[in-house]
């Protein structure tokens, strides 16, 4: 038993927490979607730009030296995040959505081929879909869903089934940013290795529920966003074994990514600047390192401890509501509530629950292909983060149910 | 900061036609039609008219599913419209348009509107706007010979 979670302290850390939203106090209840970011980030963002503004790895000049080493130690700190074998393993780009791209553009372009399959599941977000639709619709390659059962689970077996010589990718999301589920992603690397088939982890909506340890997991590639993990927009990592990110060509070209050039021949630079083309978001990755610190020093084995509890609590209250129906039931889940309620519509709820100063997300969540599997338009989604509370969720309720009375 | 004003939009005129909303069936035979969508909440709405030779609309009937907001704007813009002829339709859509999104302001500023005045509140909340406008996005676009109308084009 973790010792005692002591979220007002937590709360604290939080500036965002203590506004107000139409007179009432903010119940932000829309982490899925972006975390509130601890004054740890906003200090060292602020700091970044107030004292070390510099361009990384050109200057010799001490404020590059500086950031650069502020910038590269966030490198490190990934590194043992993630339990990653070294640093160089570590790529920043853009986000989750930028860091899928860079191997569907890389290695997909490089390495897959007219009819070869790429396997993903019926509940990834659209940045897992889409980039591969593109690469198929270049390449002629051919993607296979794996389909989920009504708990929003998925199926197993139907993986087996579909796994074969043809398949050559499997890319598949951690946890649902819709309905919570977390898959069972080890078992599903070590099915596709014994087809020696490689693996991409979206991990968007992992990172900030779970403990990672890409060695332990062996998967791939795994992809994640500083913002769902309590940093800065704009940036995130992607981490490849190195044995593929060496043998992939760049998937942009540009500054630091070369070690020479000339009108007849580029030599590109060594691992991980090869995929990091341009001046990068110095200020994001910077925040993102004091994030990963921040999120460390409370642990991700507490975090996910108290979150169940809420998660618990909050399936409870919810489920009591009459003619309120969980979209995503699975055993396995992050603390993710996706729901619809009879005769109103989610977007007349989120409207509703804002004017109580409460933040949910309504709509599709950028996964039209699960709304269609779950015949809803759309769905109103409470997520959780480890500063939200029991109170919270009943102020949810609350206004759920006053909603309730304008729609009888 | 914005003070709360969702007990404006969610007025008891818009929760009964929400409820009961008017027209709300397919027309056989229509001379126009359109498909509207949203593609930010997954709703469709489909707009039915009938339209004489003196370009009156005789018929306007919606089908579709939806938030409140688009509902309740979809059947009180058929009341509207039924028996109107098309520039007084063109005209409503136009006047209709500049009133979600904040440009008309039905105290001051004169209009031909009549009820639908009451989504007046709506360009508070810009992102149910569109809610608003679906339907006579679709109208328009049923009445140009548009057959797909996306709220996001």
């Amino acid at each position: 038993m973790p010792a005692a979670f002591n979220v007002n302290a937590i709360r604290k850390d939080f500036p965002n927490l203590h506004r107000k939203v139409h007179g009432k106090p903010l119940v932000y209840l829309d982490n899925a979607a972006t975390t509130l970011k601890p004054k740890a980030v906003i200090e060292a963002v602020k700091h970044h730009y107030t004292y070390e503004t510099s361009n990384v790895h050109r200057g010799v000049h001490f404020l590059s030296e500086q950031a650069t080493a502020a910038f590269e130690n966030t490198r490190k700190i990934v590194k043992e995040f993630i339990k990653a074998a070294k640093s160089s393993e570590i790529i920043f780009t853009r986000g989750t959505t930028d860091s899928i791209n860079i191997v569907t553009q890389s290695y997909g372009r490089a390495f897959l081929k007219k009819d070869d399959e790429i396997i993903i599941s019926h509940m990834e977000h659209h940045s897992n879909i889409v980039p591969w639709q593109m690469l198929c619709e270049e390449r002629g390659c051919v993607l296979r869903v794996v389909p989920i059962n009504d708990k929003g689970e998925l199926i197993f077996e139907e993986f087996e089934k579909l796994l074969g010589p043809k398949t050559k990718f499997v890319s598949m999301v951690y946890v649902s940013n819709s309905l919570g589920t977390i898959n069972p992603i080890k078992k599903i690397i070590t099915l596709a290795h014994q087809y020696k088939c490689p693996v991409l982890v979206d991990g968007a909506q992992a990172v900030n529920h779970l403990p990672i340890n890409v060695q332990d997991l062996n998967c791939d590639f795994f992809a994640f966003s500083g913002h769902k993990l309590f940093g800065p927009t704009g940036v995130g990592v992607l981490y490849g074994k190195k044995e593929f990110l060496n043998r992939m060509p760049p998937a942009q070209g540009g500054g630091d990514m070369i070690s020479s050039v000339t009108f007849e021949k580029t030599a590109y630079n060594v691992l991980p600047h090869k995929f990091e083309a341009g001046t990068p978001h110095v200020a994001g990755v910077i925040g993102l390192g004091a994030a990963i610190e921040y999120v460390c020093s409370i642990g991700l084995e507490k975090i996910k401890h108290y979150e169940s509890q809420l998660l618990a609590y909050g399936t409870r209250a919810l489920k009591a509501i009459p003619g309120l129906r969980l979209i995503g039931t699975a055993k396995d889940k992050a603390a993710v509530l996706s729901f619809v309620i009879d005769k109103i519509h989610p977007h007349d709820l989120g409207t509703l629950v804002d004017e109580d100063g409460i933040a949910i997300r309504t709509g599709h969540h950028c996964t039209m292909p699960l709304m269609l599997r779950f015949n809803v338009p759309a769905t109103a989604r409470a997520s959780l983060a480890f500063y939200n509370t029991k109170a919270e969720i009943d102020t949810l309720v609350k206004s759920i149910k006053k909603a309730k009375r304008l729609f009888p | 900061m914005t003070s709360s004003h969702s007990h404006e939009l969610y007025q008891q005129v818009i929760l009964e036609h929400n409820k009961k909303p008017r027209n709300f069936k397919k027309l056989e035979h229509p001379t126009h039609f359109a498909e509207g969508y949203n593609p930010l909440c997954g709703d469709h709405m489909y707009v039915y008219l009938r339209v004489n030779r003196e370009r009156v609309i005789e018929e306007i009937t919606f089908e579709g599913q939806g938030c409140a907001i688009s509902k309740a704007s979809a059947s009180m813009m058929t009341d509207s419209l039924k028996g109107k002829t098309i520039p007084q339709a063109e005209k409503m859509f136009e006047q209709f348009h500049k009133l979600v999104i904040g440009e008309l302001k039905p105290d001051k500023d004169s209009h031909i509107l009549g009820k639908l005045a009451i989504f007046s509140g709506i360009w508070q909340y810009p992102s149910r706007v569109k809610c608003a406008a679906l339907s006579w996005h679709t109208m328009n676009g049923a009445l140009h010979k548009v057959e797909s109308v996306s709220t996001e084009s």
